[in-house]
Parts: C-alpha cells; structure tokens; sequence
C-alpha cells in the first residue's frame, strides 16, 4: 500500500499537524519509503496466532478505590502557557 | 582533581566511604569538566551546578555519620527524559518548551534515595526517536571517539547519546538511560561503554515522558560491567504508580560478577549474520564465542526464524503508540504554544512549530497504521508477527539455552550528518536489527565493549537473557570484559 498527498494532509490534520504542501509533498515519499518497508509483514503466516496484548504475562494491577492523592491544581497548572484561576486558557470554543 | 573524574563508580564509592576525598570535590571535578568540555560535546542540555553541589554536601554529611546509601555521592547525568523536579525535562524537544515538572520520576527519586548527585540533563534525540542523537532539538552531541587520524566528527549513536557521550568523555560517572529499540544498547557499543536494558517491567516508567509504552525500559549506561550492575539495583524497584511493574525483588546484581560462566549455555543466533554485515562485526562475533567458549561454556547455534520481521514490527507498533502518546502535547497544558485562528488551529500550529521531523514523520505512520481501514493490515499484522518473535525466544530458551550472544550493532558510529542516512530514514532504522527484536519481546538485553575496528572505533557485543535474569547477563559481560579489556578514547579535548 502506498498513500498519496491528499492522504497525507489527511492524515496530518487527524494528527493536528499543520502541513504546507511542500511538506506533504516530502512526507508522502517519507512515509512511502517506511510503508514499503513494512509491506513484508504480509509474508508471515500469522493464521492462529494471538496478536500481543502483554509482553510479560501479567493481571493488571488494580488497587483499592481510594483518593490517594490530590489538592494539586497549582501544580498542574504551573506548566500552562496560559491559565487562570487554576484553569486553562484556550481560544474560545463556541460562539 | 582530573583523575577522580577517571574513576568507575565502584572504585569511587569505595575511596568516598575511605573519606580520601569528599562527595563535593568530587562533583565539583566533574563540574568543571563538564563546563571545559560541554562546548565540544554538547552532551549536558541543563547543567545544575547549584543542586550538585547541594547534594554532593548532604552526601558528606551522610557520609560523615556513617550512613552512605548504595550510591552515595556519586555524580550522575540523568537523560533530558526523566522528570526531575524544578529542573530541564523537555525529551530535547522544542514542544516542551520551558517545562519544568512538579513531581520526580520514580527512576531518579531512587537514584536520590540512595544519594546520588545530579550533575544536570543529558541531550537525546527527541522524545527518543533517532539512532544517531541529531534530531534532538538541542542539535547533535559529538562522540568522544574519532577514527585514528581523523577529525572528523562521529555521531554517539542514539537515542540516549547524550548518556553514552558523557559517560564515555568522564563527564559523569554514570548515567541514566531509555531504550525503545536499542537506545540504550547501540549508544554505548558507538561509545566503548556498557549499557543495559532491563527486562520490561524490571524498571518503573512513571515520571519517564513516554515514547512507546509497551517497549520503552530505563536503564544505565556506565563505564564497566559492575557500575552497570550498581546502577541497575539502584534503578530498579517495584512500582505501585506504574502498573507494568513487577511485583519481583531485585537482586544484589553485583553478586552477579566474577561468577564462572562454566557448563552455560549460550545460544547463537543464525539469523543475526545478515546481509552486508561487515567482516569485522564477524570477527569481533567469533572472539565473543571463542572467550565464553574458552571460559567454559557451551556454544550452540540457535534460530530465532522471525527476527527479519522484527524490525518492520517495530516502525509500526512503536510509531503507533507514539502517535497515541504525544496526541497530549497540545499547547494547553504545558511547553510551546502557537497562536492559531481558532482552537483546532492552535493545536495544529503548536505541533507543527513544536515537534521535528523525525516525530512528524512517526506521529504521521502511527496515525495511518491506526486509521479507519488500516489498522487489522497493519497494526494487527504486527501485533500477531510480535507473537511470533516473542514465541522464537521462548522456544530457545525451553530448550536449555541461558543467553544469547549477537553483535550490538551492524557497524561502529558514522559520521555527523552522513548523506545516506539523512536521504533515507529506514538505512537510519537498520541501526537497530540487532537491537529491536529484545524490546519486541520484552527481554534483557545488555551491550558490552569488545573490540575496536580497523579505524579505532569501538564495536559492542550484545547478550540477551531469560525475562528477570539480568544477573546472568552481568555475569557473562563480565567475563567477555575481563578477555577484551576496556576501551577509552584517546582524550583530543
């Protein structure tokens, strides 16, 4: 499988990646290359085989439903570009 | 005070607990070693002078009252990817611009416990993606090692080049390491150092900025085998914030050295002599097998018949999970943002202006190999093929194997900027054949300092163990050590 530019742009805006076209035109022989790469996985006979979910056999851990931890809103906001009031700021998202 | 920055960490806890020289003279002689040569090297992106020298003092306090923890004043680099309170934690990337976290990974804050010293943060290619340390945002590091009459300037191999350049270049004792694919591993077989990635779960992950979370495994890297093995007890721990970790007790891996590698068995794989290897990878592959054979162990050749997949596995699950990953770096709640018209655009400004290349290009892979459509093709393919080559290793080691012995890498370190590489991003992946199939699999693996190549460059052999059996991988590099003597580079600086 190959993919061309429109795809690209695609793909880069599910990825929130802001693209000009010049940069949708070198990544499609990017991505072409790596794709071509991989396309021998379909040599495999992989009929029956589980595919990986764990690569050490392991229960998730749970814990007990407890707060454990908390009262932290000035240190997740300490990092923000923008915040106010322990709380982010973005562009307004309606009008 | 040069030479105590010569020491290995054993031999400088040792004479640090024998009080012939303080934990702060200590760090101050790396200190200044890192402000002559950080310009040369570009190794450190953040060097904390103050915090070190805080810290070394508290170490000759403890040390004073007779209470030295396993690592007491020994100064450390730690990799721009572990979190470290109040300090530089960007992963070299321009999109974590400015962050400094509020918490510490549980990697360093076990380092701490045991009173190690921080010198600062170590450059890496960003978010761990590279194999040569040139995408990082803070410009390539230069290996300490160059070829025997020549200038020119050679790449540290990657992703933790930073890690391997410091510890080769004495401009930290140790250092603090990840591997995804061979980040670890391929750095130090370009620097002459020994690294190891311990089996998945062995490390803690929190507080680590995440690449591709069912592969990506702290380590060490050091300048012998029994630092490596220090360095790993302290490292290690069980987890209660990382839910991948293993509810197992560490052994005392320096036990583990100088102990007979007689009646082993080590496996070799046949599938690893691949295609254009050079000849000198093969010598230096058979004088590994000659020095265990010759200490007493027993030589079988194995297969491991999926290991050509392992690689093209790889680009799909790890840039899957790393498109998953970094879809939090946002503009919002912390590093870079870039004005945009409206919020969607903000997010797509900030990304664009925010991440490299390489990640692009890996965020871009992993989006499409999980897109509607595609994912059973690709994303499952590779999950079953990972089945596969798990099932390879399970199988060897059913059948009575203890280790596997391979080469590190399938060449010394290139050069800065090499023309071939930068025009084709998957001759940049094959850096990692030897590597890559051990994270697939979630086993230990460690690369060890065997030789130098026609050029004077230092070549690594790699040895891969049973899940949770670091202790036999430190036991059998130890001796491949001990036949092929440590390698440092000449000092041109």
């Amino acid at each position: 499988m190959s993919v061309d530019t429109a795809t690209v742009k695609r793909v880069a805006h599910l990825a929130r990646i802001a693209v000009t076209d010049e940069d949708a035109e070198r990544m499609t022989g990017e991505l072409n290359a790596i794709l071509g790469f991989v396309e021998q996985l379909n040599e495999v006979d992989v009929a029956g085989v589980e595919p990986m979910t764990s690569v050490t056999p392991m229960a998730m851990r749970q814990r007990t439903d407890l707060v454990t931890d908390g009262g932290k809103a000035d240190d997740i906001v300490a990092n923000a570009p923008a915040s106010e009031e322990n709380f982010f700021l973005v562009p307004k998202v309606v009008e | 005070m040069t030479e105590l920055t010569k020491l290995t960490i054993s031999a400088a806890r040792d004479r640090l607990r024998a009080r012939e020289f303080s934990a702060l003279e200590l760090t101050d002689a790396y200190l200044g070693a890192i402000d002559a040569a950080n310009p040369t090297f570009n190794a450190y992106v953040a060097v904390t002078h103050d915090k070190a020298r805080a810290m070394a003092a508290a170490s000759d306090e403890r040390l004073g009252k007779g209470e030295a923890g396993a690592l007491e004043g020994i100064p450390l680099g730690i990799k721009d990817l572990f979190a470290t309170e109040g300090v530089h934690t960007q992963a070299a990337s321009h999109i974590l611009d400015g962050f400094k976290p509020r918490y510490e990974s549980t990697v360093t804050a076990n380092l701490w416990a045991d009173g190690a010293v921080m010198l600062g943060k170590l450059n890496m290619d960003e978010f761990a993606m590279g194999s040569s340390n040139e995408t990082s945002y803070y410009g390539a590091v230069t290996n300490p090692w160059r070829a025997n009459g020549s200038n020119k300037k050679l790449v540290p191999g990657g992703s933790s080049g930073g890690s391997a350049a410091a510890v080769s270049a004495w401009l930290c004792a140790g250092a603090t390491a990840t591997d995804t694919g061979g980040s670890i591993r391929q750095p130090a077989a370009f620097t002459g150092t020994v690294g190891i990635k311990p089996t998945y779960g062995r490390v803690s992950r929190w507080g680590v900025v995440a690449f591709a979370s069912s592969l990506d495994q702290a380590g060490p890297i050091a300048r012998d085998v029994r630092d490596a093995a220090i360095l790993l007890k302290s490292m290690a721990s069980v987890d209660q914030k990382d839910t991948t970790s293993v509810d197992l007790a560490i052994p005392d891996y320096e036990a583990a050295i100088g102990k007979s590698v007689k009646g082993m068995k080590v496996g070799i794989p046949r599938e690893y002599r691949v295609d254009g290897m050079p000849q000198e990878i093969e010598t230096l592959w058979q004088k590994g097998i000659a020095w265990l054979k010759e200490a007493g162990a027993e030589i079988v050749e194995i297969s491991l018949p999926h290991t050509k997949y392992a690689l093209p596995a790889y680009y799909i699950v790890a840039p899957a999970e790393a498109s998953s990953n970094l879809a939090r770096y946002d503009g919002v709640r912390y590093g870079l943002r870039v004005p945009g018209k409206d919020i969607a655009d903000m997010y797509e400004q900030t990304r664009a202006a925010g991440f490299g290349r390489e990640v692009k290009r890996r965020i871009m892979i992993g989006t499409y190999v999980l897109s509607a459509g595609y994912y059973d093709a690709y994303y499952l393919q590779a999950q079953k093929v990972r089945t596969l080559i798990k099932k390879d290793f399970e199988d060897v080691f059913a059948a009575g194997v203890d280790v596997i012995l391979t080469p590190a890498t399938p060449s010394a370190a290139f050069g800065v900027a090499d023309e071939e590489m930068a025009a084709d991003p998957v001759k940049m992946y094959l850096n990692d054949i030897f590597t890559v199939t051990v994270n697939m699999a979630g086993l230990p693996g460690i690369s060890v300092p065997a030789g130098l190549d026609e050029r004077g460059l230092p070549l690594g052999l790699q040895l891969i163990g049973r899940p949770f059996d670091e202790e036999t991988l430190f036991q059998t590099a130890h001796v491949i050590e001990q036949a092929a003597g440590r390698f440092e580079p000449a000092k041109w600086w």
